[in-house]
């Protein structure tokens, strides 16, 4: 029974998109779509059921806060349950199954060893509630984590805290409120964002209660100075600038920026989305950037999230070191480490997150760092700047390059000289990609670049998939000049077809339910 | 290509002024750049307006823009039917597809506006 496909499953694959007329699918291409858990129920199927301790505790409960019926839960034996699962699971596109050059996003390789280290008992099983005596070798970690951090990027202090690179971003933009107002300056009341900025530094902005005001690129893909020295006055609170940006180039008038930025009284926040390509390169502290954030699952090899848990440490300069999160985690003079006490600093924006953070994901960036060491995390930055620039001369073989300069980490092609010719999208080479066994890049983003793919190999790649991923976007430009309709029709090998994605934007429908007359799972 | 009976802002919104109202929409080049529009989000009708400050937000399958005023002044009308019918925009984007109709109160930025030739040398450089 598992692994089949049930006929509404078929049915509900074939309306994702019709396979065009004399186009052969290899059979066996990909695993097939699953039928729900819940359609594979049968009434009575499976172990028993777990009784309720006690045998009464149903009857200790108020009648009005029982429910009514009991919940739907599916009814299965213990291999259908385990093939069901696996099977979703291979239908997964990951790190581990494939090259991932999702630019902006950096894809790079989790080495195993960093799992390892963060399924260690004295790690995974520690209570967050267990006192500091008992706590001592994650706290050191953490605290030297924090002081590697610091090293990394030239700032002085470090938190930890911040669940996500965008809390991060919120945390930074708090303690630069928090500086203004502690100097009584109420009235700067804007961020400056570049164009080129994530989208979640306006977010962020808005969210610490300021106004966003965005700064035009220049041709060159840097920050205009001229649009960001009119801008900027006595109501800037900071600028916030991604460095290198989202085109993947790293900002060549930084130092005049910050130094503008100085003079006009504003403090200069820097994403560190992309510091992946920079470091042993450029610490951001040493240009004097006054508050960062890390994304380490970027950096430094942690799971990337999809809502899963995160860590986006910040690291602050001498200005800001007061108003850092609380608690910090202090080392005492004897060499043992605790928790800042609640009310020890008042001039902490407080609390971001409940404990100390994602403990988990640190200790894996924790174990990557200290597996590279200084130089090993140079040369990190420099195979990834290394493949990326490989790969954009080898994509330039066969799809415009808006920025043809030295790039950092990531860099941009463009389709629209293709889709002027063929008309096909940057969408549609995107898709076709899936069936060339790649994942394809991010698309339409910079939305500042007509029919743009961010593309973005890290460091991890060898030269032979580079090669591969070029040769097939190669193909692909070929294929829209000979065969169009293989690309328009893409993807053909991935278990569902080209997904309406308006209809589902327009009218989400996102709950399983039974259809009228069939089975109700669970009836006691 | 672009309708010449029409005024323009470097943002892509099309304003055609009738009687002291402005009705606005975005162009077609801008929809056609978005892709499928799947929400359309305008202000109240009452709203004041002041030109070149966002006003409201229209989502596509590819990303979420700002609409930017093109003149100061109160909403006096929207166009209701975008809330159920989003693709009127991609559609019909100079006709059904309108967003909102404003009460121009300064006549003057009406001459900061761009004609259909500035709009589409903007246009085509992307």
């Amino acid at each position: 029974m598992s692994g089949s496909v049930t006929p509404e499953a078929a049915a509900a694959a074939a309306q994702l998109g019709a396979i065009p007329e004399g186009l052969s699918v290899p059979p066996g291409a990909g695993p097939s779509l699953q039928p729900t858990i819940f359609e594979l129920s049968r009434p009575g199927r499976g172990g028993g059921k777990v009784a309720h301790p006690p045998a009464d505790a149903l009857d200790r409960i108020p009648a009005s806060a029982l429910r009514a019926a009991p919940p739907g839960l599916p009814e299965l034996d213990e291999p259908t349950v385990a093939r069901h699962y696996v099977n979703l699971s291979r239908l997964n596109y990951s790190i581990d199954t494939g090259f991932y050059p999702l630019g902006s996003c950096t894809m790079k390789y989790n080495p195993k060893v960093d799992e390892w280290a963060a399924r260690l008992r004295g790690f995974a099983s520690l209570h967050p509630f267990a006192p500091d005596e008992t706590a001592q070798g994650t706290l050191q970690l953490l605290w030297e984590l924090e002081e590697a951090l610091a090293a990394i990027s030239g700032m002085a202090a470090v938190t930890l805290q911040p669940a996500a690179g965008a809390q991060g971003e919120l945390t930074g933009i708090l303690m630069v409120r928090a500086y203004h107002r502690a100097r009584g300056d109420a009235d700067r009341t804007e961020v400056l964002v570049p164009d080129t900025a994530h989208g979640t530094n306006p977010a962020t902005a808005s969210m610490a209660g300021f106004t966003t005001v965005s700064i035009p690129s220049a041709p060159d893909g840097g920050v205009d100075l001229e649009a960001f020295r009119a801008a900027l006055g006595p109501r800037t609170a900071a600028i916030m600038i991604t460095n290198p940006s989202t085109y993947g180039l790293f900002e060549r008038r930084v130092v005049e920026l910050l130094e503008m930025t100085h003079a006009a009284g504003a403090l200069a926040y820097m994403d560190g989305a992309n510091l992946n390509a920079i470091m042993g390169h450029f610490r951001p502290g040493d240009a004097g950037f006054d508050v960062m954030h890390f994304n380490v699952h970027k950096t430094f090899s942690t799971p990337h999230g999809g809502g899963g848990p995160g860590a986006g440490p910040v690291g602050v300069g001498v200005s800001l070191t007061p108003f850092l999160p609380s608690p910090r985690i202090l080392r005492e003079p004897d060499g043992t480490f605790r928790l800042e006490r609640p009310g020890e600093r008042p001039a902490s924006i407080g609390r971001m997150r409940s404990f100390v953070g994602n403990v988990g994901v640190l200790v894996r960036a924790y174990a990557y760092i200290l597996a590279h060491g200084g130089p090993g995390l140079t040369r990190v930055s420099e195979d990834a700047v290394l493949a990326a620039n490989y790969l954009r001369r080898r994509v330039g073989e066969s799809f415009e390059i808006p920025f043809d300069r030295t790039c950092m980490h990531e860099f941009i092609a463009s389709a629209a000289a293709l889709k002027r010719e063929t008309g096909i999208r940057t969408l549609d080479v995107a898709k076709r990609l899936i069936d060339h066994g790649f994942h394809p890049p991010t698309i339409y983003f910079p939305l500042t670049i007509e029919e743009g793919m961010l593309i973005e190999p890290t460091e991890t790649e060898s030269v032979e998939t580079l090669d591969a991923f070029a040769d097939a976007l190669a193909a692909i430009a070929r294929e829209a000049r000979e065969a169009p309709h293989l690309v328009t029709a893409a993807p053909t090998t991935a278990p569902v077809r080209r997904l309406d994605e308006a209809a589902a934007a327009r009218q989400p429908n996102l709950r399983w339910r039974p259809a009228a007359g069939s089975v109700t799972p669970c009836p006691e | 290509m672009v309708p010449t009976d029409l005024r323009y802002t470097r943002e892509h919104e099309w304003v055609r002024v009738e009687d002291g109202v402005a009705t606005v929409g975005i162009t077609a080049h801008a929809a056609d750049q978005l892709g499928d529009i799947v929400f359309v989000e305008l202000p109240a009708v009452g709203a004041a307006l002041s030109a070149g400050k966002a006003f409201g937000v229209v989502e596509s399958v590819k990303a979420v823009s700002d609409l930017f005023a093109p003149v100061s002044g109160a909403v006096v009308e929207t166009n209701g039917e975008l809330a159920g019918r989003p693709e009127l925009a991609n559609a019909d984007p100079y006709g059904d597809g309108w967003m909102i109709r404003i009460s121009v109160s300064d006549a003057g930025e009406l001459d900061a506006l761009l004609d259909a030739a500035a709009y589409e040398a903007i246009a085509a450089e992307g």
